[in-house]
């Protein structure tokens, strides 16, 4: 380490533009969730404190639970979420072994072409996704969210898979053909678990988009038998705008899930983000 | 290298790899089907209109009507400004806050960093449904939450319903998005800082090169590359933004179009709303013009921004 002369003036400025800034960052949710918690009054008239036994008020939550499916809702986004990001991880483990692994003829036009999805949105084609969907059946059916969203997550996992399965030693690999291992069982046994810890990046930065989009539900499955959490949640806020507690509440139901699962695998997120793989 | 060597050896002559083939068909085929097929196929909607129930080729014609058409143009030039003036504020107020928020988390031993990291990053993971709806409860004059922050800092009386006026509407949602979004320019940049090795930052400051000169001379250079690649990020992300606009101002993006942006003109076009019939043609046409203003900007990036990109590709 660099041995740099640390003032202190520079290290409390440091940590009090971080602190605004993490105030800045975390206040809107912390004052969403506080307030989901009071009643009518408290929101309105002190919303910047804490609920007090006074103002502690569950009326939000319960009309959520009445009026809206959301446990159906929350359901669905799991389904779809899950399942994609099954697939992309599967489908994408196994393209990324294929160009990191053989030099065939147009490996480069391939790894160039499944790129391309890195940088162009799906969301374009969007016209034509739902013509295919019209013309296939698809239409409100959880199975054509799965679709796209694993299209949609594929090129940048096969885009950081594929660096990291360069790193595999290619000596173990050579062992396990020596040994007679096909090459399905030295993908399945020998490098999937090398590559794990890059599987769970992945899978991170695959899931957030997914379980957040408001777009493809709302064209492609609106119906309410498979509107995910997402859509739900802003349906619902759209009925409810005057129910402040009914908002807040159904806010908060939305935002503690996810920031759960973040708290969760922030480290792997992090860590993945500054591994160097996504510069 | 060694591994084609030892392939080579160890399976003699054999002309068809199937596995290849296998490793490669599912993902293949899923991302041709549903995401290359499905953009050309917009591409090729663009060129055709549904006359009496059939679709007719009729050229360039759906870009004249958009260009010309009162009806259209306005409403597209309209969107397209907005969304550019919607890229300028993330250019300008995301990514320098992104910089200086990651320059500071890298400086040497400055403690806390990991819950510093983790709490700015928050905004990031949750949904634009979420942000959307937050945001707008906190400007709304009824709750008064954000005149009341205001009042703290004397500052009350400059307090208006943002959301509601036209002049400030776009701007207001320009800079919550950023809010949700500084966690990516900040991440990338501080992974970038970080892979400096300390051997240049050492060589600066036996240079007596330290504090802001350093960061200014030595740092920023080298973090150059990266600060392309939120640039390109971001210009991809913001032409193709929707959601925010259409949870906070809905799909008619108020008051009056003042927030309109090619996601949300993308969507009224292609599904109707209200009044307007939705027509995929037209859907698919302004579809189009997005494309080409993201591969504009992402073949400017490619060339002339990025050479060293080049060690990413396969």
């Amino acid at each position: 380490m660099s041995t740099a002369t640390r003032s202190l003036p520079r290290a409390i400025g440091a940590h009090a533009i971080l602190l605004t800034y993490t105030a800045i960052a975390l206040f809107p949710v912390v004052l969403v969730v506080m307030n989901s918690f009071k009643s009518r009054a408290g929101i309105f008239g002190a919303p910047l404190t804490p609920p007090t036994p006074k103002t502690f008020d569950l009326i939000g939550y319960t009309t959520v639970f009445g009026q809206g499916d959301f446990i159906h809702y929350f359901q669905n986004s799991l389904v779809v979420t899950v399942a994609s990001l099954f697939f992309v991880l599967l489908f994408g483990a196994m393209a990324a072994f294929a160009l990191s692994e053989y030099r065939f003829r147009g490996n480069t036009m391939m790894g160039l072409y499944l790129a391309l999805g890195i940088m162009i949105p799906i969301r374009l084609g969007t016209v034509a996704i739902l013509q295919l969907m019209v013309a296939t059946g698809l239409v409100n059916s959880l199975t054509a969210l799965i679709l796209v969203y694993t299209a949609q997550g594929l090129p940048l996992a096969i885009f950081i898979l594929s660096e990291f399965m360069k790193q595999v030693s290619s000596d173990l690999k050579n062992a396990g053909r020596i040994d007679g291992l096909s090459e399905y069982t030295i993908f399945f046994r020998l490098v999937l678990p090398l590559v794990r810890p890059s599987m769970a990046t992945v899978a991170v930065f695959t899931m957030i988009p997914i379980w957040n989009d408001l777009w493809f539900p709302l064209i492609l499955a609106p119906s309410e038998e498979t509107k995910t959490v997402t859509l739900g949640a802003q349906l619902f806020l759209g009925q409810f705008v005057t129910n402040w507690n009914a908002i807040l509440a159904a806010l908060s139901l939305a935002i503690l899930p996810v920031l759960i699962l973040y708290v969760i695998f922030s480290r792997q997120l992090i860590r993945g983000i500054t591994s160097g793989a996504v510069k | 290298m060694a591994t084609e060597l030892m392939a080579a050896e160890t399976r003699p002559k054999r002309a068809i790899r199937w596995h290849v083939g296998v490793f490669l068909a599912p993902a293949v085929l899923v991302y041709t089907a549903f995401m290359i097929l499905p953009l050309f196929g917009t591409l090729q909607l663009s060129l055709f209109r549904n006359i009496e129930q059939s679709q007719v080729f009729v050229g360039l014609g759906n870009f004249r009507t958009l260009f010309g058409d009162p009806n259209w143009s306005v409403n597209f030039w309209n969107a397209l400004r907005n969304n550019v003036w919607f890229f300028i504020i993330h250019m300008l107020v995301q990514n320098p806050i992104g910089v200086l928020l990651a320059a500071l988390l890298s400086s040497p031993r400055l403690r806390f960093t990991a819950f510093y990291r983790t709490a700015i990053f928050v905004p990031t993971i949750l949904s634009f449904v979420i942000v959307g709806f937050a945001w707008k409860l906190i400007l709304s004059p009824i709750w008064g939450v954000a005149p009341h922050l205001m009042d703290f800092v004397g500052l009350k009386s400059f307090f208006t319903p943002w959301l509601g006026k036209e002049q400030y509407a776009l701007t207001a949602l320009s800079l919550v998005s950023v809010w949700q979004f500084v966690g990516i320019p900040m991440m990338l940049i501080y992974a970038a800082l970080l892979s400096i090795p300390d051997e240049v930052i050492e060589a600066a400051e036996c240079d007596g090169v330290t504090g802001m000169a350093q960061f200014w001379k030595i740092k920023l250079p080298l973090i150059l590359p990266s600060i392309g690649i939120i640039s390109i990020l971001t210009f991809v992300g913001n032409f193709n933004a929707f959601d925010l606009i259409y949870t906070a101002q809905g799909a008619l993006a108020g008051p009056n179009y003042s927030t309109d942006i090619l996601g949300t003109f993308l969507y009224r076009a292609f599904f109707g709303f209200q009044l307007q019939v939705g027509d995929p043609n037209m859907g698919a046409t302004i579809a189009t013009i997005m494309f080409l203003i993201i591969l504009a900007g992402v073949c400017v990036y490619l060339f002339l921004v990025q050479t060293r990109l080049r060690r990413y590709q396969f």
